[in-house]
């Protein structure tokens, strides 16, 4: 018979992160409310501004930009061919909404992540410690992180959001870490030497060098909250996702098919358009 | 007048160098140091002075802690234990913030890879020092666009670095430190990277800018040609401790030691006897325009020498001779116009020693050691470069022998 792992010995880890996550409530809960309904003034803002954008505006938008960046007019044309079918399947508002949960994702995380690569990038120490942090949220099951969204702000936007950032941050903090690590040390010693400070070190020296590598990180992140706000449907972000989920639930597989569809060609836009900025000559 | 002093200056590397530092100044090994406190020794004991105006070339082969030492002085490497004083200034004892001023103030350096910002065109890379001391952009970019035309790159401003092949990226290297208009240049193997073609034309240059710009410039190269070539005076280094330092004659010459010997040995001796080698400085000239006969007599006599060379407006036009003098003064001649000789012999310094011989052979007249600018900096008798040879010869002779006494001493 096999040897089973005696069953004494268990670390109750559930059971204390269970208490952990109680005490914090009663005694941050307020907190937390007030910084849900600041996230969730911010949302909101986003939102209205892409349903208040008219569509056209935004598909001949997202072609000119792709012409732009990738410098072929066919590519703008096919992106804007895309943007204009997902309003032709009838999924044009969910689609705004899915994609102002992104946008508001992405730039909460950027002005969360680049701050922090670029102190990682400084200290080794706070780089050692944030590597198995940045391992754990980024292979963790995704579904993990609604629970404790879900319990701190309720259900909605909000936690929608929160966990979509703490899914999509770790690719920019690394990368951001990355990217100003790889800058010549022998370029940062002339900055030096000609009596630079920390401060004009950075800014003129190692965030332009890094700036490939860090548009790298912000392609990722983009491409894992598009991927997150999907599953953050589960918990009220009304959206794509939603429709995705409503379709399993109803086993309506062309309507699944419609949503899916629409999340693609978002991915495929927005990949490929940040993909194209990151890898444009530095300078242009 | 000193522009840069260094005291005692110690280098070692790891987190606690107490316990090396120690060793060292007992007179241990590099290597025993290493196995028993696992830190390693970069500069030991170095004392020097840099006077202003001129180019220091500190010499040695790799790992002998030069590009160490050079580091040293504005403190991009902190120093273990010792003294940089530059103008008189402490700069071991500046705080971080005074250390940056006084880098953006007195330290223009140019490195051996070059070491320019990709991400800049070349005069926003010149520019830069500037930029940091925070001065408005049309000084800097006038500043900078003057700074690449000294170095001859006028019409590349807007291109990138690695546009440029490896001699013009160093030229903005170059310019890069000029702009700033800092007083000290520290070159750390700067053309060392550079074909040799290259590099000899940058050798040139930077001689003929160093005559404008007048910095005080300590010049790192493991090359002894190059340093023979640039340096006024040489500092040369072995594990981290200096072993001879003077000028090129002295260390050519002289050597302080067996392994400055070797070094020695290693050069081209045709390539290091050259004119400038072997000439006299000249004790005075005769001025075409308002010596006579008379005047020029008596400088001969005061000089002790048989002739003398004549100028006019800084060029070397003839020479005369005192008997030549003589007879014009005695037929009341009031200037040397009659009995100039302007058939006289002119070299430059970079003549090989060889040369000479023949050229004085054929030759009444000592030869005149001449710059690109016809000014005169040296006279050759045949006596002082007969002379020159015999002392180069007995010192490849003692170095042969491994009897040198200075080297005894040294162990």
């Amino acid at each position: 018979m096999a040897m089973e792992f005696p069953e004494r010995i268990d670390i109750p880890l559930d059971v204390w992160i269970d208490k952990a996550m109680d005490w914090v409530l009663s005694t941050f809960g307020a907190y937390f409310d007030m910084v849900g309904s600041f996230i969730l003034y911010f949302m909101v803002l986003i939102e209205r501004f892409f349903l208040w954008l008219p569509w056209p505006i935004l598909v001949a938008g997202v072609g000119l930009l792709a012409w732009q960046v990738m410098g072929r007019w066919w590519s703008g044309l096919i992106m804007a061919a895309m943007m204009f079918f997902i309003g032709a399947l009838g999924l044009w508002k969910l689609g705004m909404m899915t994609l102002s949960l992104v946008v508001a994702s992405v730039i909460i995380s950027l002005v969360i992540g680049i701050p922090m690569g670029i102190t990682m990038a400084s200290s080794d120490r706070f780089e050692a410690v944030m590597k198995p942090l940045l391992d754990g949220m980024q292979t963790m099951p995704s579904f993990v992180y609604l629970i404790p969204a879900l319990m701190l702000f309720g259900l909605g936007k909000v936690p929608a959001l929160f966990a979509t950032i703490i899914y999509a941050v770790p690719p920019v903090i690394r990368l951001t870490n990355v990217g100003i690590r790889e800058v010549s040390e022998s370029v940062i010693e002339a900055a030096q030497a000609f009596g630079s400070s920390y401060w004009q070190i950075l800014f003129k020296v190692q965030l332009p060098l890094a700036r490939p590598t860090i548009m790298v990180g912000i392609n990722q992140t983009t491409m894992m909250a598009l991927a997150m706000v999907v599953i953050a449907s589960m918990i009220g972000a009304k959206g794509l996702g939603l429709e995705v989920l409503l379709a399993i639930n109803r086993i309506e597989v062309g309507r699944g098919f419609e949503a899916g569809l629409c999340i693609v060609f978002m991915a495929i836009i927005i990949d490929r358009i940040t993909f194209a900025m990151a890898n444009k000559k530095k300078g242009g | 007048m000193d522009k840069i002093v260094i005291k005692d200056l110690y280098k070692i590397f790891g987190p606690r160098p107490e316990e090396a530092l120690q060793m060292v100044k007992e007179g241990r090994s590099k290597e025993e140091i290493k196995e028993k406190t696992r830190h390693g020794v970069g500069v030991v004991n170095v004392n020097f002075t840099v006077n202003a105006g001129e180019i220091l070339v500190v010499m040695g082969l790799s790992g002998s802690g030069k590009s160490t030492l050079v580091r040293c002085i504005n403190r991009l490497i902190e120093p273990t234990a010792g003294k940089v004083y530059v103008n008189g200034e402490d700069v071991t004892a500046l705080t971080s913030k005074g250390l940056r001023k006084f880098r953006q103030k007195h330290f223009g350096m140019v490195f051996q890879n070059f070491a320019l910002f990709p991400h800049r065109t070349v005069v926003a890379n010149v520019e830069y020092g500037l930029e940091v001391q925070g001065v408005a952009a049309n000084v800097r970019r006038d500043a900078a666009m003057l700074a690449i035309e000294q170095v001859g790159l006028k019409g590349w401003e807007d291109s990138m670095p690695d546009q440029l092949s490896g001699g013009m990226q160093q030229r903005v290297g170059l310019a890069r430190a000029l702009a700033l208009d800092a007083d000290i240049m520290l070159m750390d193997e700067a053309f060392s990277a550079l074909d040799p073609l290259i590099r000899r034309d940058m050798q040139d240059e930077l001689l003929d800018l160093q005559d404008k710009v007048n910095k005080t410039i300590v010049f790192i190269s493991h090359d002894l040609d190059e340093a023979i070539k640039l340096g006024d005076r040489i500092v040369l280094m072995k594990d981290g401790a200096i072993v001879q330092q003077g000028t090129a004659e002295e260390i050519l010459t002289n050597p302080a030691n067996d392994y400055v010997a070797r070094f020695v040995e290693d050069v081209d001796m045709s390539k290091i006897l050259t004119a400038e080698s072997v000439m006299k400085k000249f004790e005075t000239m005769a001025y075409l325009k308002t010596d006579g006969p008379k005047a020029s007599l008596r400088k001969m006599q005061a000089a002790g020498i048989s002739s003398i060379f004549v100028r006019q407006d800084g060029r070397v036009v003839g020479i005369v001779s005192a008997k030549g003098c003589r007879q014009a003064a005695d037929r009341g001649e009031k200037t040397l116009h009659d009995v100039l000789d302007t058939n006289i012999c002119k070299v430059t310094k970079n003549t090989p020693a060889n040369d000479l011989f023949a050229l004085l052979a054929n030759n009444p007249y000592p030869l005149a050691v001449v710059n690109e600018k016809d000014h005169l900096v040296g006279v050759i008798v045949a006596g002082s470069l007969l002379a020159k040879l015999a002392e180069v010869g007995q010192v490849e002779n003692s170095g042969g022998n491994e009897t040198l006494p200075v080297a005894q001493q040294q162990t």
